[in-house]
């Protein structure tokens, strides 16, 4: 099968980008290096290509009860405007993807997933839709840049000449670039102040061309998206959230406030296992898949992703680990050329991201 | 553009060696330093310990990926580059030079090695 591209593979490319292919896509991992993009993204601004997610739009009557029973959000609390975190869970409560919600008006709904997941998520939004509710899939015709940093928002004002200081944390707003529709939404996944834009897809290049060319702004690949995400704590699907975890296990359970009869939603308070974050000694990184075991070599978890961390300028790794040794507050993990001693932390393990930075 | 100094030679798992009388340097190459991306660890062997070429001297760990590194030539290592151990980091930005990882005596002469025009060739074939 042939890899996807995206509208700015190309551009990637062009300027020397370290490519690889994730979930299907070939994406830039890499321009000037990780460290440099991920220290460039918490002092000034990255521009990241996310065109890889998916996206759908859902509406029509009933789709608001309908969206809420197919889904753990709490669209009771969700007004126009506003966007939302939460899950689409099978029925044991588990994790089949975890998803922003976006609420349009009244009955009408986008709902943004991860690339890997985006068909059999939609496979499973329609099964549970009713025939009524329009399901449709834009993910190709959809562009998403993501612009995160504490300049991002002034580098964002700079480009389009309108002020985004009023846009709360989880809010968007619909505008226009290049008389297109452009959607601004004050979400992301780096733990910094930023936006995630969507517009058309032939309208990708032109709009990144413009926000890279204010001074502040650099483009970053996946890599440190991924160094900045676990810095902020935030899970990534297929390590930190899957099909054998639910919500809670992943410390996710302050996000199940709906109180409709969703999909899951008994058996997403389930304890086996805890999500447990990590400081981990000296500058050996511990890997996704080591082995977690206590002082005595008992083995209790699972390493799910680590690394050097940047901002922290230490190792950090997250793990599944037995609930009933969850709280344990040392652990030894089991890492492919030796062992390292890890003790347990809290999240963020990066303080000072700016993500929630009050503007107005 | 010359990438690869002319006057060190290269083994096929990208580390290089400086031979000097009977003893030799050796470290990693820009090829190797490129393809791990940012040096965020290095184990250095232990000052004292012998080595024949092709088996596993110490490792590096980048932010994405962790990879052995494996002796050029047989040798006795009698100094090592303490600098990394803070400034990792020099693997990227000088791997032919204060990135250095090891000196070693050497106890057979290395035969299995590429020259740089050999090598250049080895490294286009490795993408």
């Amino acid at each position: 099968m042939a890899e996807h591209r995206t509208p700015l593979t190309q551009w990637h490319t062009d300027r020397g980008a370290k490519m690889a292919t994730f979930a299907g896509w070939l994406m830039p991992i890499q321009y000037e290096g990780i460290l440099a993009e991920h220290k460039h993204t918490r002092g000034h601004a990255s521009l990241f290509d996310i065109c890889h997610m998916g996206e759908f739009r859902i509406q029509g009557p009933g789709s608001d009860a309908a969206l809420s029973r197919a889904a753990s959000h709490n669209l009771a609390t969700l007004a126009t405007g506003r966007c939302q975190y939460g899950f689409l869970l099978n029925t044991a409560g588990n994790v089949l993807d975890d998803c922003i919600i976006y609420r349009f008006g009244e009955e009408d709904f986008m709902v943004v997933v991860n690339a890997a997941r985006t068909a059999n998520d939609f496979a499973v939004l329609r099964e549970r839709l009713p025939h009524t509710v329009s399901l449709e899939d834009i993910s190709e015709t959809t562009a998403k840049i993501d612009l995160q940093g504490p300049k991002s928002i002034h580098a964002l004002e700079n480009a389009l000449k309108e002020n985004f200081h009023d846009l709360p944390y989880f809010a968007f707003r619909k505008t226009t670039f290049n008389v297109a529709p452009l959607l601004v939404s004050r979400t992301g996944y780096t733990g910094e102040l930023g936006v995630e834009l969507y517009c058309a897809a032939h309208n990708a290049l032109p709009l990144w061309e413009t926000l890279l060319a204010d001074s502040r702004v650099k483009p970053g690949g996946l890599g440190a998206r991924d160094t900045l995400r676990l810095e902020a704590g935030l899970p990534l699907y297929g390590h930190e959230l899957d099909e054998t975890h639910n919500p809670t296990e992943a410390g996710m359970e302050r996000m199940l406030t709906s109180e409709a009869d969703y999909v899951g939603r008994e058996g997403a308070r389930t304890l086996r296992e805890c999500l447990v974050p990590l400081r981990v000694e000296g500058r050996r990184a511990a890997r996704n898949g080591d082995i977690v075991a206590l002082q005595n070599g008992a083995g209790v978890g699972r390493v799910t992703s680590g690394s050097f961390a940047p901002s922290c300028d230490c190792v950090i790794a997250l793990a599944w680990v037995k609930a009933t040794h969850a709280s344990e507050q040392n652990f030894i993990i089991r890492a492919a050329r030796n062992k390292l001693q890890a003790r347990r932390t809290d999240i963020p393990f990066y303080k000072d991201g700016t993500a929630r930075a009050k503007l107005t | 553009m010359p990438i690869n100094p002319a006057e060190l030679l290269y083994s096929d798992t990208h580390e290089w060696l400086r031979v000097e009388g009977q003893e030799a340097v050796v470290g990693i190459t820009r090829f190797a330093q490129d393809a791990l991306g940012d040096i965020t660890y290095v184990e250095l062997p232990d000052i004292g310990s012998a080595f024949q070429a092709g088996q596993t001297f110490g490792s590096v760990e980048s932010v994405k990926a962790a990879s052995d590194l494996v002796a050029p030539a047989d040798g006795t290592v009698t100094a090592v580059n303490t600098a990394l151990e803070d400034a990792p980091e020099l693997l990227n930005t000088s791997p032919y030079g204060k990135g250095w990882i090891a000196r070693i005596e050497l106890t057979a002469k290395p035969d299995t090695l590429m020259d740089a025009a050999g090598y250049d060739v080895f490294c286009a074939t490795e993408k």
